[in-house]
């Protein structure tokens, strides 16, 4: 039983309609006779205020309205791996087939492919009791992820029958449970309504770091799996370049990448290159463990709204089968703005710079989906998802809403800079404003897997960099001939920290990528030096004589000199770099 | 179907280019309005609201001499839509297609819709042929590619319109002779300015190859929010289906914003920052969205827009909304033009995005990249030392230092200096970006390869030890 109406209103993406008394509120409804995708916004009475997802130019007062009678969903199957959706899960690449290169209305497109068959591999035993979440069987998705079938969440029984090995599409009946004495017929696609969390058993603690291979990131404002992280900066700064970043060279087993409102060309950046870029710890192509949700800045407005929810409800059924999710969304500000052009459609009243005053609370639940957990399930899987969100605040001024709420979320700051954009120092995170409330419990990861010192080298490279800042307001009032040799040296090492070690080019074959044990020996050779360095400057050294050092060119190259798996070759620098202040140290007796 | 053709006589209420139509049946969102006055001059709107009491519609020309009781409105039953044809090639368009220069009506039957309709991400190409525009600042160190939308960011009074002028003039792909055509889009511009553009385009014997959708600064300003779209329209037209590749100059995106402006504070919308519209990121998306390349089609569509930004502020909400939707920005300097240098191209500032797949080996050359980035840090450096001096003197500077203001003037003057006729090759950029680096000692060259600055880098007096 569905409720029909009809149009009483259209103003852009947002439509009246009246005689939708029998609907719910968040209900999926088909608009016009052209059966235009949009959700129930608000409902009073017969009355019902409805988001439309598709452009609404030509619909007309009263063309139907009818419900579907479920909320706003997502497919969940074999099938979604390397797959490019629009911000309400749309397949493009099969609305390509359709309509050509310009997007128009298809009908019936379903987001996944319903005759395609895969190879299912039962591994629940017949007489079971089972849970939802607890797995059924698995599904090789692509070479670099095993989907596993999972009992949909909510149902619970007797395991009656389940489909021998073989190929099956995802709406056939894969397994039977008895329930209540009752069959239930369990296929491989399932649904979930974007905008409800998934449930989970328990929360977990983070204390795993997503390694990026981004040293900025990785050694001074490291994320965990399961954290959260906010990436604003003025346009140009490089967020989505960092993005991409992460999407590419992180060791997450799944990654969700939202483009949301951004460009399309950076959508097709990311398909041009991923199937190309092998995953640096399985050789295989990062495609096979991507999904890609574009809703472009010039597709609809209201489906970008979605597109964030899309993606972090695909995100958690992964996270389910007991992966590490990381979700990019790029950027949360066009998701913001989406909210507020449907809030001012509405005549709501607006709150901080015309937003809705449920912003807050808005991008709180988005957070709140993050983290690491026990899934549901009787086997004690744990999963996680962590999510990155871009935020591009007008005028680059941090000051505003979306910022300002966004850093109340996150546990991790990345302040990008347009000065240090603008010098080219990439990426441009600003060092002094920047932070990771996640530092002391990763700590102890990096202690038992990298070096037990490296907290206390990033410690003291961050006191050389901020005590660089201080000697900046002098320098900037005297020049830097006038300081001792001593600042000088300080002055000296933190250029050497910032060109070699936090500057980071993605574009350099070896230097895009920096594994965590090569971070380290970069560090500490550059904090030795500084500290043995100093050692001949207190004995007399002059400072020029430091820098003249034939060592310092090495260092300054070593990033992009050394690959990830030589680093023998960094071990001789740390050599050749005591050698020549030996020999330094020599020449004063 | 029950309104269209039906002609409505008398509207309810005028605020502004918005009228309100009572008791009209059969409309659809977003069509196409004609608006009879009581002189029997018809203008064109476009529906905006369809609700029970009354369907809302923004008149393009404005309402000016509009009255309640005489106007009559007719409702088309589609979008507006443009014509498009080969034949607008060399001629002079208004905001509707239709041609203002005296010379016939176009035969053409073709018409398309001026909205266009989103490009569906999975059928892009990504952009990658170099444009080179023989102006070394932009092939040097901003590169333009087929597809870009690369925007100039300029001043009132700057010289962004010879700049313009000149790449329309330059712009080529190297090693290649395809089609290749231009379509100049003109909101609220002066009439001095229109005939510059005209002009040029006349002098060089471009004319021909140049369709022109002028709204000049005397026409009704809420037209100009159809301009880019009819511009654009065509554009779409001759790239995707006459194969050709199309440049797109539209100057000034400024007045188009604030024409935006005046369209939402006449339908008392909430104003976001500076009185312009929330949706202004999405409105000028869903123009410079439409550059790019279409898998399987040959031709291209690359835009310019070119923008005056009010009080040279970077951050007002229209370069700073531009910015965000653009694949990069060519930035001018007032303190450069006033330095008598031209075009006054701020690098520090200016960007394209697309630079990296476009250029290296086998576009330009293989040490472009490198060059390119070397020359950002140590020109930034130079900007550093340069604020330094003004405070301690050159006196107080350290030899590096020293020799980073050597480097910074030189570059300035060989390298962003050019003149207005001078169409230099990307060798040549590249050999005088070389010569601008030799000020400079090799240890600083930390951006290139040893084997590039071995093959490159010109050989002083004083390295030959
Ligand atoms: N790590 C990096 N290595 C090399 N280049 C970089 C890096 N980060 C950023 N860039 C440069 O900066 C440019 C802009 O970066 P990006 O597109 O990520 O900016 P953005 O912050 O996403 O801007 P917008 O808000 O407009 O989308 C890139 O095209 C690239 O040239
Ligand atoms: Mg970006």
């Amino acid at each position: 039983m569905t409720a029909k109406g009809s149009v009483i209103r259209v103003a852009g993406p947002v439509v009246e309609a009246k005689g939708l008394q029998d609907s719910v509120m968040h209900e999926m409804v088909e608009v016009g006779n052209d059966g235009l995708i949009g959700e129930i916004i608000r409902l009073e009475g017969e009355f019902a205020t409805i988001q439309v997802y598709q452009p609404t130019t030509g619909l007309k007062l009263n063309e139907p309205v009818l419900g579907t009678g479920s909320p706003l969903s997502v497919e969940l199957a074999p099938g979604l791996i390397g797959n490019v959706f629009d911000g309400i899960q749309r397949p493009l690449e099969s609305i390509r087939q359709i309509t050509g290169p310009f997007i128009k209305q298809a009908r019936g497109v379903t987001a996944l492919n319903r005759e395609k068959k895969w190879t299912f591999n039962p591994t629940a035993k017949v007489g079971a009791h089972l849970i939802g979440g607890d797995i059924l069987g698995t599904v090789q998705e692509t070479d670099l992820v095993e989907h596993r079938v999972m009992v949909p969440i909510g149902l619970q029984g007797k395991l009656t029958k389940i489909a021998s090995k073989g190929d099956y599409t995802i709406v056939e009946t894969i397994a039977t449970l008895e329930v209540d004495g009752k069959n239930a017929d369990v296929q491989m696609l399932q649904k979930w309504p974007v905008r409800t969390p998934r449930p989970n058993t328990k929360r977990l603690f983070a204390t795993v770091p997503l390694i990026t291979g981004q040293r900025v990131i990785d050694t001074f404002f490291p994320i965990a799996k399961g954290g959260s992280a906010a990436i604003p900066g003025p346009f140009g700064a490089g967020k989505t370049v960092t993005q991409q970043q992460l999407a590419k060279w992180s060791d997450a087993n799944i990654v969700i990448y939202v483009g949301c409102g951004e460009r399309g060309n950076e959508m097709v950046d990311v398909l041009d290159s991923f199937p190309k870029l092998l995953d640096p710890t399985t050789g295989h192509p990062l495609m096979e463990r991507t999904i890609l949700v574009a809703n472009t800045s010039n597709m609809p407005v209201s489906a970008r709204e979605a597109s964030i929810y899309t993606g972090i409800a695909l995100a958690e059924y992964y996270r389910d089968m007991g992966y590490a999710v990381a979700l990019m969304a790029d950027s949360t500000s066009r998701w913001a703005e989406a909210l507020r052009e449907v809030s001012g459609r509405l005549e709501e009243m607006p709150a901080e710079e015309g937003f809705p005053s449920y912003l807050p609370s808005r991008l709180a639940e988005f957070y709140e989906r993050t983290g690491v957990v026990e899934t549901l399930g009787q086997d004690d899987r744990t999963g996680s998802i962590c999510a990155i969100g871009a935020v591009s605040p007008p005028g680059g001024d941090f000051s505003e809403p979306v910022t300002q709420h966004t850093k109340r979320f996150t546990r991790v700051f990345w302040a990008l800079d347009a000065e240090l954009a603008d010098a080219r120092h990439y990426p441009s995170i600003n060092w002094m404003t920047s932070y990771s409330g996640y530092i002391a419990d990763l700590a102890g990861w990096w202690h038992n897997n990298v070096d037990e010192k490296w907290n206390g080298y990033r410690e003291e490279a961050m006191r050389i960099l901020q005590a660089e800042e201080e000697l900046r307001n002098i320098v900037k009032l005297v020049g830097p001939e006038a300081l001792p040799d001593k600042q000088r040296l300080i002055l000296e090492t933190a250029r050497v920290l910032r060109i070699a070690f936090l500057q980071q080019n993605a574009l350099d074959p070896i230097d895009t990528y920096c594994s965590p044990q090569k971070q380290f020996k970069m560090l500490k050779i550059i904090v030795d030096f500084h500290h043995l360095a100093d050692g001949v400057v207190s004995k007399g050294a002059p400072i020029f004589k430091v820098t003249e050092l034939p060592v310092m060119e090495d260092i300054m190259r070593m990033k992009s000199g050394i690959p990830n798996d030589q680093l023998d070759k960094l071990e001789e620098l740390e050599k050749k770099m005591h050698a020549n202040i030996e020999l330094l140290e020599a020449s004063l007796r | 179907m029950a309104g269209i053709g039906l002609e409505y006589k008398g509207v309810s209420s005028i605020s502004g280019p918005i009228i309100m139509v009572e008791n009209v049946k059969g409309v659809g969102y977003d069509e196409l309005v004609s608006v009879k006055t009581q002189t029997g001059e018809i203008r064109l709107g476009k529906v905006i609201q369809v609700s029970q009491k009354a369907v809302t519609v923004q008149v393009f020309e404005g309402t000016t001499g509009l009255s309640p009781t005489a106007t009559r409105t007719r409702f088309l039953g589609h979008s507006l839509e443009v014509p498009v044809s080969t034949e607008m090639l060399g001629r002079v368009m208004n905001s509707y297609g239709e041609p203002i220069d005296g010379h016939p009506r176009f035969f053409t039957d073709e018409k398309r819709d001026v909205n266009g309709y989103p490009l569906n991400p999975t059928a892009r190409e990504y952009p990658k042929d170099f444009i080179q525009t023989g102006v070394s600042a932009i092939d040097g160190l901003a590169s333009l590619v087929r597809g870009q939308k690369l925007p100039v960011f300029s001043g009132p009074g700057l010289s962004h319109n010879e700049l313009a002028a000149q790449i329309v003039r330059q712009a080529q792909i190297r090693n290649a002779n395809e089609p290749f055509n231009v379509v100049f889009i003109a909101m609220g511009l002066g009439h001095d300015d229109a005939d510059f553009f005209r002009k040029s385009f006349e002098e060089t014997g471009a004319i021909k190859n140049v369709a022109m959708f002028l709204n000049l600064a005397d026409d009704p300003p809420v037209e100009r929010i159809l301009t880019p779209r009819a511009g654009l329209t065509l554009a779409e037209y001759l790239a995707y289906e006459e194969d050709s590749h199309v440049l797109v100059v539209m100057t000034d995106m400024t007045n188009y914003c604030e024409a935006l402006r005046e369209v939402s504070a006449a339908m008392e919308e909430v104003p976001s920052r500076k009185g312009y519209p929330g949706y202004m990121y999405s409105d000028l998306a869903s123009i410079y969205e439409r550059a790019g390349r279409v898998v399987g089609k040959k031709g291209s569509i690359t835009q310019m827009p070119i923008l005056t930004m009010p009080n040279d502020d970077i951050t007002h909400p229209i370069p700073d909304l531009t910015g965000y939707i653009t694949e990069g920005q060519i930035v001018l300097s007032r303190n450069l033009e006033k330095q008598g240098i031209y075009p006054p191209i701020y690098i520090t500032t200016s960007l394209s995005r697309l630079m990296k797949d476009g250029i290296g080996k086998g576009s330009t050359r293989e040490d472009h990249a490198n060059v390119a980035s070397q020359l950002y840090s140590a020109y930034a450096q130079y900007n550093s030392v340069k604020s330094l001096v003004t405070i301690i003197g050159e006196e107080g500077l350290g030899t590096r230092d020293k020799e980073y203001l050597r480097f910074g003037e030189r570059f300035e003057k060989t390298l962003i200096n050019q003149g207005k006729m001078e169409n230099r090759t990307i060798e040549q950029t590249l050999d005088i970006a070389w010569d601008a680096l030799s000020d400079l000692p090799e240890e600083e060259l930390t951006s290139i390869k040893p084997e590039y600055i071995q093959k490159y880098l010109p050989k002083t007096d004083t390295e030959v030890k």
